[in-house]
């Protein structure tokens, strides 16, 4: 099928600005569940609140635009009750880690089976530019007008203290890398998290001075570098992309499986 | 004797009622007095190949009912005051994305972590007016087992009729007092399942289009149709807007399934009411003591019986106002300051002749606690 096929024409134009990374991992998305072969009536979005939320209504899925920061408890219920369904929950750093972060956590220790994608561009960007968790210390924004002094999760880390099982991180400028590590992360059983830095030059680069999109583009090229590259051997100041875990633990969905037909046997005999 | 006769707290009742309405789906948080609903579920919903989940707070709990519901499933959670305001934002996603859901609220004192163990029914008013916009709920409440199992089923009813959220108002002594219960054979209370949608696959499905009779058939996700849900307001597709004509229409939408449907969705039960000149308005644990004082005075001949509300929300005002028409006074019985009292005075044409006996210290109101107003009422001295 082509791309054009997985879209919903009647929820377009989309509301995204100008030069957002967004719309890039969207067509990363796409691309990955054209690559897997899906079929779309398996396939469940979920969302929360926020720009990034807003992604679910474009997709020609089953979708559910929710509520701030809970989508994950929503794709829960939806995954534990459907079991067979893909369920992708694309999510806002301020969604996912701020109001969100409880269930974050939570749904990593379960390992449902459930794709998380954090869609980090470090601002609350629908409510005008104000920081987020992610937004790190010495950041401008309109809560922020001084700099923020707030230190910063880093989604990889957290993810994996808390019991991910494939975790993975990219950004806006490596679309390729992008869609390749989604095909992963949607075939993996297990909770998958893939944190995708995307650029907001409306808030955080124009606050932030880091100037157009294409400049943001160019900053995730030159400030990230490949897991056990050279480069980042040399500068290990510089984030690294790549997959950090991939490992096999019970699945959630799988594990509650049994109990049914433990209490199932059981009630019988 | 039937031999499907059980010993039970309310909150097996509850269950018992629950599992015979088709619920498949529980998701909850540990919290009292409603806690031994969620402990029961996690034992007989995998017997009969369902889903319990411990979420990691109540927020999470009321969300994850609202994702299996769309999956088709129906669904339950229980909880008690604090846990209740937790769940409001949601429960208002439950109203506008009109999704069938059952919410069980064992209710304890409060504000804040009030009274956890003790009785009261502060939560009247927040089942009407707990989550944020104008909108309408549906709110039953029981004060005997076999009421509290018949009320779980017709809460599941409507959640599945209107499309919407249903609040089962319990109370902590209905909740943990333990009676006999005789469950009821299969086929002997109606069952409503989900009203789903006939429109063929390749055929362009709305799933917020209401049918004539303002009902909206679903499509399970996984299923051939695949939409959109929103908490936005949103046209017939599902799709987001915020054209003033589809915000008006929906909002009323929202309203007019539940107000324009107050009979078929009020319970309500007499006692000793023919004659009566003095009424007692009362519901759930509250609605005993109020009983038990009628039928003692009625054998000595006073004229006194009891409205025992079943469902509260929508209120019936259209009953109270009949059934108090001749009455010379009515006392509205209840463990608040007065929640269903302003619904009862706004309902009959003597607001004045409208008093309340209540209790708000935790303990459950007594026949003794009634009789000393309506001594005061009838004239007769303190």
């Amino acid at each position: 099928m082509a791309v054009k096929d997985y879209l919903r024409d009647r929820f377009f134009p989309h509301m995204w600005c100008p030069g957002c990374g967004h719309g890039t991992i969207l067509n990363a998305l796409i691309h990955a569940i054209e690559g897997l072969q899906l079929n779309k009536n398996e396939i469940v979005m979920v969302s929360g609140i926020g720009c990034s939320a807003r992604i679910s209504g474009y997709v020609d899925f089953h979708s559910l635009h929710t509520i701030h920061g809970r989508a994950l408890t929503f794709a829960t219920g939806v995954k534990l009750s459907k079991p067979n369904l893909k369920v992708l929950v694309p999510m806002g750093d301020g969604d996912a880690l701020a109001i969100g972060g409880n269930h974050f956590i939570h749904a990593a220790r379960r390992n449902i089976d459930i794709t998380a994608i954090v869609m980090n561009n470090r601002i609350y960007g629908m409510t005008g530019g104000q920081y987020s968790p992610l937004s790190g210390p010495g950041i401008k924004a309109t809560t922020a007008p001084y700099t923020t002094i707030d230190s910063s999760f880093d989604v990889v880390e957290l993810a994996k203290a808390a019991g991910a099982t494939f975790v993975a991180r990219s950004t806006a400028f490596h679309v390729k890398e992008c869609t390749e590590m989604l095909m992963k992360a949607i075939l993996h059983k297990g909770f998958s998290v893939v944190e995708i830095m995307s650029q907001c030059p409306t808030h955080f680069g124009r606050k932030n001075k880091e100037g157009d999109a294409a400049n943001m583009l160019g900053l995730y090229r030159d400030n990230t570098a490949k897991l056990g590259s050279k480069a980042l051997e040399e500068k290990p100041h510089l984030i690294p992309r790549g997959i950090f875990v991939e490992k096999e633990r019970p699945e959630y969905c799988e594990e509650y499986d049994k109990i049914i037909a433990y209490a199932m046997k059981e009630k019988i005999s | 004797m039937p031999k499907n006769i059980r010993f039970v707290q309310g909150n097996e009742a509850c269950v018992e009622g629950a599992l015979y309405a088709g619920l498949d789906f529980y998701a909850g948080y540990p919290i009292t007095p409603s806690t031994e609903i969620a402990e029961h579920l996690s034992e007989r919903l995998p017997e009969i190949g369902g889903k319990f989940i411990q979420m990691e707070d109540e927020i999470a709990s009321m969300c994850a009912i609202i994702g299996a519901s769309l999956t088709g499933k129906k669904v339950m959670t229980a909880t008690s005051g604090p846990g209740f305001s937790l769940k409001q934002e949601a429960i208002g996603y439950a109203c506008m994305a009109e999704i069938p859901c059952v919410i069980a609220n064992v209710q304890r004192g409060g504000p804040s972590t009030g009274n956890p163990t003790h009785v009261s029914q502060g939560d009247v008013n927040q089942a009407r007016w707990g989550t944020h916009g104008d909108h309408s709920i549906i709110a039953l409440t029981a004060s005997n087992h076999q009421d509290v199992f018949k009320m779980t089923v017709h809460a599941f009813n409507m959640a599945e009729t209107y499309r919407t959220p249903v609040i089962l108002l319990f109370d902590e002594v209905v909740g943990h007092m333990r009676e006999k219960l005789i469950i009821p054979e299969k086929g002997e209370l109606e069952i409503v399942d989900r009203l789903r949608t006939s429109v063929a696959k390749d055929v362009d499905y709305h799933p917020y289009l209401p049918r004539e009779d303002g009902r909206l058939p679903m499509s399970d996700f996984g299923g051939e149709h695949r939409y959109n849900v929103t908490g936005l307001f949103h046209d017939m597709w599902g799709f987001p807007s915020n054209n003033p004509k589809i915000v008006g229409g929906l909002l009323r939408h929202l309203i007019d399934k539940i107000e324009n449907n107050v009979q078929a969705i009020t319970r309500y039960k007499e006692h000793c009411l023919e004659g009566a000149e003095y009424i007692l308005v009362s519901y759930g644990s509250s609605a005993r003591s109020a009983i038990h004082l009628a039928q003692n005075r009625r054998n000595k001949g006073e004229k006194i019986g009891v409205l025992e509300l079943q469902s509260i929300w929508p209120f019936p005002t259209e009953l109270v106002k009949e059934k108090c028409s001749g009455a010379k006074a009515v006392l509205v019985v209840e463990m608040n300051m007065g929640q269903v009292l302003t619904q009862v005075k706004a309902a009959v044409k003597n607001p004045d002749r409208v008093f309340l006996a209540n209790r708000i210290d935790g303990k459950l109101i007594t026949p003794s606690d009634i009789k000393q107003l309506l001594r005061v009422i009838q004239g007769r001295g303190v």
